[in-house]
């Protein structure tokens, strides 16, 4: 039974509401942190030879049955070269991770072929120190043309890369020196 | 209290590197729509529903030569947003306390009356989901304390963020330095016809701001003033009149009643 008080207020909502005050509270919405529960790992923008320092934001706690995806990438704010900022190229990373194209594996291509072919990275080692035992055979020089002891090697090229660390240099080195490898260069001159 | 926090853009630091329209487009996780080329630098002639900052690459000829004004093209969360008066959708619009102006899509209602409204054109209207878009300033990245990603990524210092007093007091020395640099027009661009907006610029020519794509003294157009405001009031008093007139006359004459009708046979 609808009470005279009843129908005064149903009346006077039904009558607000029809001319424009809401009587739902406005209800502030604030958007959701999409890396509030990222993993951050620090890395190096491969592109260019400037090396900005980069955050990963991965998705997922690493548990066994979880596969983690990146979802974000932005610059380290503790890098002295970037200071936190990156270019268009650097901050698109996460299209460069997520790329259905990213190489991940060793592909093999043979002389005269046209396809590449999966290999596995055993594989790759062995072809890969095959190729450079063979040419060090055919292009180490033990002595120059005065009859003094040079032990280089001419015919390979070393290349470095600008996101390599200390350690890899460090590691590079020896290996270059082992070989007596003279050519060298860093992409990070060029 | 909250401060209000401000978006700074000194355009005479800006070289074009476009790394904070990537930057928007990453957080925010929208595709890039390919366009076309519109015979200059610029990434996309407009804005889109999906692309929400754009730097434009506004170009002026000077003696001799070419020189490029760049400005950013994004919302400017006006300190009186005209986009939040002329939305019909409670909730669809909402002005922070800190003076973010964010579209909160669920609410909206996609009558794109919000695009009328703005003085700086810069909402759009998805033909797919039938909303509109815009920069947000980064409200979820500045609600936990964080930096919009644009600001972020800006490698030459162009952009900056901060409390406004402290930005505004920022801006005015930026300018100062330009004009001991030989530009006597330079300025800072805070329209008070929108209320002052939480995007500044700092402007080499403050007096002609529309060579850099932005307008000069921008207003909430006066049909929207007219029609939030006075015209509203008056048709809401009207219908309520009409409403108690129609009340009063039923207490005064009662129901209608239909007369008998005496031809009809029994």
């Amino acid at each position: 039974m609808l009470t005279r008080r009843d129908f005064g207020k149903t009346g006077a909502a039904a009558l607000t509401t029809a001319f424009g005050f809401s009587l739902v509270p406005a209800q502030a919405a604030v958007r959701e942190l999409k890396i509030s529960r990222t993993t951050q790992s620090r890395s190096v923008c491969p592109y260019c030879a400037v090396g900005c320092s980069v955050i990963v934001h991965s998705l997922g706690d690493k548990a066994r049955n979880v596969r983690s995806s990146v979802v974000h990438i932005e610059g380290d704010p503790d890098s002295p070269v970037n200071r936190g900022t990156l270019c268009s190229k650097g901050i698109s990373l996460k299209q460069f991770v997520n790329s259905d194209r990213r190489l991940t594996r060793p592909l093999y291509r043979a002389p005269g072929g046209k396809e590449w072919q999966a290999i596995s990275w055993e594989e790759a080692f062995e072809k890969m120190a095959r190729a450079i035992k063979g040419s060090r055979d055919r292009g180490f020089v033990e002595r120059d043309e005065q009859g003094r002891t040079v032990n280089r090697l001419e015919n390979i090229v070393m290349m470095g890369g600008c996101t390599d660390t200390n350690e890899i240099n460090y590691l590079l080195s020896k290996f270059r020196f082992g070989l007596g490898l003279l050519p060298y260069e860093n992409q990070s001159r060029l | 209290m909250t401060p209000t926090v401000v978006k700074l853009i000194d355009t005479s630091l800006c070289i074009g590197c476009k790394a904070c329209e990537v930057a928007c487009q990453e957080w925010n996780d929208q595709e890039f729509t390919i366009g076309t080329f519109g015979g200059t630098y610029q990434t996309m002639p407009d804005l889109a529903p999906n692309f929400w900052n754009l730097i434009k690459f506004n170009e002026r000829e000077t003696d001799g030569g070419l020189s490029w004004l760049m400005s950013k093209y994004q919302c400017m969360h006006c300190g009186d947003p005209g986009c939040l008066r002329a939305c019909p959708a409670p909730g669809a619009i909402v002005q922070a306390r800190n003076g973010i102006v964010d579209f909160v899509s669920d609410n909206c209602i996609g009558c794109g009356y919000c695009i009328t409204g703005c003085p700086f054109d810069v909402p759009r209207l998805s033909p797919e989901t039938k909303k509109v878009y815009k920069c947000t300033l980064c409200s979820d990245r500045v609600a936990v304390g964080l930096e919009p990603a644009c600001i972020k990524s800006c490698p030459t210092n162009c952009l900056s963020f901060g409390e406004r007093t402290e930005m505004l007091r920022v801006a005015e020395k930026r300018a100062s330095v330009l004009k001991t640099d030989g530009y006597a027009e330079a300025g800072v661009y805070n329209p008070p016809g929108v209320g002052g907006t939480n995007v500044l610029y700092v402007l080499k020519d403050v007096a002609d701001p529309v060579s850099y794509g932005l307008p000069k003294d921008p207003t909430i157009p006066w049909s929207v003033v007219l029609w939030k405001g006075p015209i509203k009031w008056l048709g809401t008093l009207l219908l309520a009149g009409g409403v108690l007139g129609s009340f009063f006359h039923y207490l005064k004459f009662g129901p209608k009643h239909e007369e008998a009708d005496d031809d009809e046979p029994v």
